[in-house]
């Protein structure tokens, strides 16, 4: 393959993408909230509050839910500690893969389906570039900027949240061995996941707006571990976050493998 | 007959592509040679688009072979397109980017040689008069300029074929003029230019060579003015006559099987009807009726007219 040819469509969607406010919006935003509004809202609205009888009630009947596994993780906590390093540690990871998931699925409904809708995909195949080179650049031009908002994410994250708890904890909650895992291994994986559905998905959808709502039902699975870890069927472990990125693994190689055959030029042509 | 010594740049042989239940493009034989500017004729849906995907590699064939270059077009795809430019129907330019931006992707794109990518690009937009706009976005572009940047684009690589999908629809007349003299500049380089078209003043103007494509099917092929004298063998032919003779000329024409005459203005008539070759015979009958002639002008039938007549004659078949 022409590392050449694959740079110049990984440019040619970022730059177009860059370029379009629907898609660098929720860029932007989500991280924004979710890894630094978020973290400071939990972390520093009940300290300043104080410990109240009817806080601790709630505090209690929430941490009463959780898994005996994670209890045990927070043992030895007491109940402020135990609540901002299940809130921050355990309930932000599931959230912390709608980023990859959503800055993947927002690039590549604009770079498959935006370009179809924009009426440029014509010129771009009628270029020397084979479909393989095609596909390999589309792909890398959503995925490495999920990894890299990802990563900016993590770093913000880490750093706003160990401010935040210093006082609560007088120790770093960032890195830690489950974020590591979730970033280096999880992400990734999240994100081939949601751009191998968005390569099905553009095969119908007529327009951006079509294609990233379809594509952006991949963040319902995330939403039932966060719920699932809510009301204690399960908790973000070193080993659970493991088997996570080898499940997505898998599911992202056979659908990459089903909507590769999406991607041949002749359908392509013939869809335009 | 030079030709003939030439091996065709493009070659097909029974080409044809089908969506579903129909026909797009149906046993398409037919052959380019090197320098020639190629007119493919036909309405919207006749196959002219089908055509040039089919050509490029990019839209695999129902049945039937083409050689393109001296390369087959699927197995050699890439390569191929590495030797054809194309402008689409539509000039699909990223509109959010600048006209610069969009060169110099497709320059990586076309394998331009990375040393010689600035200079070509600032060479192209120059010589498509775009210079004092190439930073500008292209979505603030006229349709004109947009069709000129997309001109410029197919030409990046130096390519030896050129297919041009309808170069002048919903181009001004002047846009129009500019593009077609671009036509003829790239043929005078010495590229290979195959144009879809359904204008057919274009096609007669900068055309070699045409071929008229009715529902998926060639029907005709061959220079303009050879269609229009193998098509149309009956000529209107305006006579010019002393007008106090008019009468008499009419008188003369009128006697003669298969001629309509009618008088145009003072001193003028069209004759309908006739055949090249007897127009010798009706000039002699006039000088034998003591007519003065002042001018003969056959109306040489243009390229629009061989094609309303081929559609007529294929409804008439049908």
């Amino acid at each position: 393959m022409n590392r050449r040819v694959i740079g110049a469509i990984v440019r040619k969607d970022l730059r177009v993408v860059l370029q379009n406010k629907g898609v660098v919006l929720p860029i932007l935003l989500l991280p924004l909230i979710l890894f630094v509004v978020l973290p400071l809202v939990v972390t520093l609205i009940p300290a300043s509050l104080g410990n109240t009888a009817s806080n601790s009630a709630d505090l209690q009947e929430l941490l009463a839910m959780i898994s005996p596994g994670l209890r045990q993780q927070l043992a030895g906590l007491d109940l402020n500690q135990a609540a901002v390093l299940f809130f921050l540690v355990y309930m932000m990871a599931p959230l912390f893969l709608i980023v990859p998931i959503m800055v993947s699925s927002v690039i590549a409904a604009d770079s498959f389906v935006g370009e179809r809708e924009r009426k440029t995909l014509e010129a771009l195949l009628y270029t020397p570039a084979t479909d393989a080179e095609l596909l390999t650049g589309k792909l890398l031009a959503a995925w490495l900027p999920a990894l890299a908002v990802s990563l900016l994410s993590y770093l913000f994250y880490g750093v706003i949240s160990n401010f935040a708890v210093w006082p609560t904890f007088q120790r770093l909650l960032f890195p830690n061995a489950i974020w590591n895992v979730l970033v280096i291994w999880v992400a990734p994986a999240a994100a081939a996941t949601s751009l191998a559905t968005m390569i099905l998905v553009s095969v119908r959808a007529k327009t951006f707006q079509d294609a990233y709502q379809t594509g952006s039902l991949v963040v319902l699975p995330v939403l039932m571990l966060l719920f699932g870890q809510l009301f204690g069927l399960m908790y973000f472990s070193v080993p659970l976050s493991l088997l996570l990125g080898v499940v997505l693994w898998l599911i992202s190689l056979v659908l990459l493998a089903y909507g590769r055959r999406t991607l041949h030029r002749s359908e392509l042509i013939a869809r335009l | 007959m030079i030709r003939a010594a030439t091996a065709p740049i493009i070659a097909t042989q029974g080409l044809t592509r089908r969506f579903g239940a129909a026909t797009a493009v149906d046993g398409l034989t037919l052959e380019v040679f090197p320098g020639e500017v190629f007119g493919f004729l036909g309405h919207n849906g006749a196959g002219k688009t089908t055509t040039v995907r089919l050509l490029n590699g990019i839209l695999t064939p129902s049945a039937g072979q083409a050689r393109v270059l001296g390369l087959d077009p699927m197995a050699d795809g890439p390569a191929l397109r590495r030797q054809t430019g194309v402008l689409t129907e539509n000039p699909s330019l990223d509109e959010r980017l600048s006209a610069r931006t969009n060169l110099s992707l497709y320059a990586d794109l076309y394998g331009v040689p990375r040393a010689e990518v600035t200079a070509r690009v600032q060479e192209l937009l120059a010589a498509f008069d775009l210079l004092d706009r190439g930073d500008d976005k292209v979505g603030g572009y006229s349709k004109g300029m947009k069709q000129r940047l997309a001109l410029a684009r197919c030409l990046l690589h130096r390519p030896a074929l050129l297919f041009l999908d309808e170069p002048t629809a919903a181009l001004d007349p002047v846009a129009s003029r500019q593009v077609h003299e671009l036509i003829l500049h790239s043929a005078r380089a010495g590229h290979t230019v195959f144009i879809n078209t359904h204008n057919l003043v274009e096609a007669q103007r900068v055309c070699d060579r045409v071929g008229v494509m009715e529902q998926g099917r060639l029907v005709a092929v061959g220079a303009p003015h050879d269609l229009a004298r193998q098509l149309m063998r009956a000529l209107d032919v305006e006579i010019e006559v002393a007008a106090e003779d008019m009468v008499t000329a009419e008188r003369t024409l009128a006697a003669r099987p298969g001629l309509s005459c009618a008088a145009q203005r003072r001193g003028v008539l069209l004759v309908s009807g006739a055949e090249r070759a007897a127009i010798p015979d009706l000039l002699a009958a006039l000088v034998a009726a003591e007519v003065r002639i002042y001018q003969v002008t056959p109306q040489e039938p243009t390229l629009e007219d061989v094609y309303f007549a081929l559609h007529r004659n294929r409804e008439v078949s049908q």
